[in-house]
């Protein structure tokens, strides 16, 4: 049988998503009874709440309840987050509001077209207080408060030294230096936030269907959330997920209010959550401000780094966060040999949205600034941007390579990546390009970038939020462990459960190509169950969909768990033919000796007597075909005493080679093409991992060009419809052409690593350096996004004014 | 509120339902009918997911109201596939990748399905131009203009 690991074969998903049979959380039917929820939202960025009044709207007929955040007391405590500052979040406002859209007041009501007229009765009397939207003024000593108790806007700080940072920058010929600005946003995915809660009274249980994906460890949150022991919290998330890229992760203070609201009402709720609650009060990217310095030597050569990473967390800080801060912590140097690095880093907190997961977390942010300095390294030391890349990548020869801040980069070839990416875009003719556009009348840019691509987090890497010291006293965490499931029936047909949570990316397909390969049965009599029911799944903390994890360590649990069931089969066939296990193997649905292809049992009566028989198993063999694995990597260790921490299990590497051109007179940037070089090591379906990467690069496209929650200075939301939150359409879509390398990983047993956030990561700071090179001329500096036609136009304009004034 | 009796032919079969004036027609086709293929992005226009087929015209279905079906014929993507057969275009969508999460993909096919019967023979800027109607956000809409730029390619080939 045809080996199908590493095939672009078609997915199993498909044909149910292209009937309508899909089986999303607003599909998946109620219980009896169940009532509809509609929430009542703050109109204010910051204020008290003085009174609610919910006579009016309680005498509507088919209303069932009026909760508030005041009644949800007695059930719930605030949610538990990786920081020392003790940051109260409820997920509803008790007695004071933080941010447009923070919930208010829950209605309970026959259907949602009642409950939203009830919630237009409801009076709400507010006493504003001063909002506060910007990151660094939030730090000033007499800034608003959010959260008095604190005494400071601040929610974690911490410094970390790597290497001899000092001696780099009195060593260095110039320093180079910037301030960078990365906006909020989000990834809007066209399925919202979905639920349907239930409480059992006599049980203490609640119950909660959502498209909630992870990471697991949330549930031990929100059981604390609840006051319940976890296991009296039942989680079961739908087959079919609409889509994510993190931000589903965010779902869970909704659950926990759901939850507490049917506790509270008597009955099964459900809340589907509309556009507009989605872009103003699910959950978002993180807007930063980095202060980046590099000690450079003439030749571009960077001898070391210092960041201040200011991340605005939003009006409270929740889980996962401050995870944006450190989630690419191992990899803050990116793809370049840099001993030396300092970071200052800042969680504060904003009258603003609450952020959280969104595809490439922390990368973006990173890279942004990270690359934009690259570039204008080179354009300091009038080098050419491809040399003094060139001259600062990691050699092919230094893998495994420990980065300053205590990364293991597994495997690759970036310089192989990086010269691929130039060829593609034919680097070497690119002045003949500039002039050719600037006959007609456009300023021609190009731009580079490269950049390591973390998979698969490390649970500690969290910890390093808190110090050495804090760190100390409390229970170290580590690991990534994931599990699959594997079962063979009495009549020998497989089914394979797993815990990843997919939202699109074919986990599916996949999982039933490697069991098909591990076990010899064509993928398509493999029955997947992508459910996960924490009652009844093997799962664990890190389980879930986020840091491109299935194919590095989802695949891993399916790989070891289809061996697990294989070599059972095989010690069942060996007892029954007498014959020596090590001498089986597995071919065309039956085991059969090397030796004698003429000896062999098939596989279907040898998981049939696990069942049938089970007292013709060998001596001391369980009955039955059921086998869990848990895997985890063991380089996921908790960070050290020194704040070394290996953040993620494998990282990728992305080079990436943008042109553009620019309009003068209307600041219009228009993309000609996007060439990408992708080493994500072994490819497990070429066919998904394209689409997968032309995915996350529009969402970067979108980051860098058209996306951003944005909030006038008094904290008011102006993005809250799909007229105003700009997501780029199909016109949008530039020539982008993808190529691959692998340098298989080490690390996991199919050579995988994750993949599809690498341009998403890349893509923003690859455009800014082509629109900056574009505008070089005019002395432009590119610090912030996205790069609408009227931010360009004014940058454009301002240089014009400046120049005009210094001729005069 | 008004109760209004309501008939309309979705994909060949008749409903004969009573509706409240103000329901919208993508939860009519969801709830009332159980037609759940049909699903709700943005519920202002903009998302195209909810998109089905009435009287031969590509609409939104969170921008009519049910009432307004009445005594109309409609088709939505439960109708697209023939005796448990992927239509032409579906299987494009299949061979191309078209899909990830499939949310949007329903709308995608209505579209589709009433632009490819009116133009028989676009490029892929009218293709791209078509689809600016819909937003994806897993596949960069790379699979989804290959799909329908087969199934173009497919239909010239069958004339």
């Amino acid at each position: 049988m045809e080996k199908v690991i590493g095939k672009a074969v078609t997915r199993v998903e498909d044909t149910r998503l292209l009937t309508g049979q899909g089986k999303y959380i607003d599909d998946i039917g109620t219980p009896a009874n169940t009532a509809h929820i509609a929430i009542l939202r703050s109109t204010y960025p910051h204020a008290k709440i003085i009174s609610i009044d919910t006579s009016e709207a309680l005498n509507l007929r088919g209303v069932k309840g009026i909760v508030t955040g005041k009644d949800i007391l007695p059930f719930v405590q605030p949610f538990s987050v990786g920081v020392s500052a003790p940051v109260k979040y409820y997920p509803m406002a008790i007695d004071k509001v933080r941010y447009v859209g923070e919930p208010v007041a829950v209605v309970v009501a026959k259907n949602r077209y009642i409950a939203e007229d009830a919630l237009e009765k409801i009076k709400v009397v507010y006493e504003s207080l001063t909002p506060i939207v910007d990151i660094e003024k939030s730090l000033e000593e007499d800034a608003p408060l959010l959260h008095e108790h604190i005494g400071s806007n601040i929610a974690n700080h911490r410094t970390f030294h790597y290497g001899k940072v000092d001696e780099a920058f009195e060593e260095a010929d110039r320093i180079i230096k910037h301030k960078f600005h990365f906006p909020k946003y989000s990834a809007t995915p066209v399925e919202t936030y979905g639920m349907i809660a239930q409480y059992e009274e006599s049980s203490n249980q609640y119950t909660i269907h959502a498209n909630f994906h992870g990471p697991f460890v949330i549930q031990s949150v929100m059981a604390g959330a609840l006051k319940i022991p976890s296991n009296r919290l039942r989680i079961i998330v739908p087959k079919d997920i609409g889509g994510s890229y993190g931000i589903k992760a965010g779902t869970y203070p909704y659950m926990v209010l759901c939850a507490v609201v049917s506790r509270m009402v008597g009955c099964p709720v459900k809340w589907i959550e509309d556009r507009q609650e989605h872009l103003s009060a699910s959950s978002s990217g993180t807007d930063r401000v980095t202060y980046i310095e590099a000690a450079v030597k003439e030749d571009g050569k960077v001898l070391g780094l210092k960041m201040k990473l200011i991340d605005n967390v939003g009006a409270y800080i929740r889980a996962p966060e401050p995870a944006c801060l450190y989630r690419t912590h191992a990899n803050s140097t990116g793809a370049y040999d840099i001993p030396n690095l300092m970071i200052d880093a800042y969680a504060i907190m904003t009258n603003k949205l609450p952020t959280g997961l969104i595809r490439g977390y922390g990368g973006q942010e990173l890279y942004f600034p990270l690359e934009r300095i690259m570039q204008e390294i080179a354009h300091q030391l009038q080098l050419d941007p491809a040399d003094v890349l060139r001259r600062n990548l990691i050699k092919k020869e230094q893998f495994p390579y420990q980065t300053a801040s205590g990364g293991m980069y597994d495997s690759g070839d970036y310089e192989k990546g990086f010269e691929l990416a130039l060829e593609m875009g034919n680097y070497k003719e690119i002045e003949q390009k500039r002039e050719d556009a600037r006959q007609r009348g456009k300023l021609f840019g190009v731009g580079l970038a490269c950049i390591v691509e973390p998979s698969g987090s490390n649970m500690g890497y969290i910890t390093i939020a808190l110090t050495p010291e804090e760190r100390a006293s409390s229970l170290p965490k580590s690991g990534c462990a994931e599990a699959a499931t594997i079962s063979m029936d009495p009549m020998g047909c497989v089914n394979v459960r797993i815990s990843t949570t997919p939202s699109g990316q074919g986990h599916e397909t996949v999982t039933a190509q490697i069991v098909s390969d591990v076990l010899g049965i064509p993928r398509e009599q493999i029955n997947v169950v992508a459910e996960l029911d924490t009652s009844t799944s093997a799962w664990s903390i890190a389980s879930g969909s986020y840091s491109s994890r299935f194919a590095s360590l989802g695949s891993s649990a399916v790989f070891y768990a289809a061996h697990k069931v294989r070599k059972k089969l095989i010690k069942i066939a060996a007892y029954h033919l007498q014959a020596d296990e090590n001498d089986l193997t597995i071919e065309n649905g039956s085991i059969v000796s090397k030796k004698d292809p003429s000896i062999k049992y098939s596989l279907k009566r040898a998981a049939g007597s696990a069942h049938w028989n089970p007292l013709s198993l060998p001596d001391g063999m369980e009955p039955g075909i059921y086998e869990t694995y848990y895997y985890t990597a063991k380089v996921a260790e908790p960070p050290d005493e020194n704040d070394l921490v290996n953040s993620s299990v494998t990282y990728g590497f992305v080079a990436d080679m943008v042109t553009v051109e620019v309009d003068p007179d209307t600041g219009e940037v228009q993309i000609i093409d996007y060439f990408t070089v992708h080493d994500a090591g072994k490819l497990l379906n070429p066919l998904i991992v394209d689409g997968q990467i032309y995915g996350g690069l529009v969402h970067g496209l979108g980051g860098a060009m058209y996306e951003e929650l944005a909030y006038d200075d008094k904290g008011q939301f102006l993005t809250g419809s799909f007229m105003d939150y700009l997501c780029p359409t199909a016109p949008e879509i530039p020539n982008i052409t993808i190529k691959h390398i692998e340098t298989p990983s080490p690390l996991t047993p199919l050579g995988a690593k994750g993949l599809g956030e690498g341009n998403t990561m890349s893509a923003p700071a690859v455009i800014a350096n082509a629109v900056n090179d574009a505008l070089k001329l005019y002395g432009v500096m590119i610090d912030t996004l996205p790069l609408s036609p009227n931010r360009i136009w004014n940058l454009l304009n301002k240089a014009k004014e400046k120049r005009g004034a210094n001729q005069v | 509120m008004t109760v209004h009796e309501v008939e309309v032919k979705i994909n060949g079969k008749t409903y004969k339902e009573e509706v409240e004036s103000r329901m919208l027609l993508s939860d009519f086709l969801r709830e009332t009918c159980g037609l759940t293929g049909t699903h709700v992005g943005c519920e202002h226009g903009v998302c195209g997911a909810c998109t089905v087929i009435v009287n031969d015209s590509a609409v939104r279905s969170c921008l009519m109201f049910a009432v307004q079906v009445d005594g109309q014929e409609m088709q939505t993507v439960e109708g697209l596939a023939q005796n448990g057969q992927l239509n032409p275009l579906q299987k494009n969508f299949v061979e191309c990748h078209g899909l990830q999460c499939g949310f949007c993909t329903p709308g995608i096919l209505m579209s589709t399905t009433d632009y490819l019967k009116k133009h028989s023979t676009p490029c892929k800027k009218d293709i791209q131009d078509m689809l600016s109607g819909h937003l994806c956000r897993c596949t960069g809409y790379d699979g989804i203009v290959k799909a329908i730029e087969k199934t173009v390619e497919d239909q010239k080939v069958n004339i």
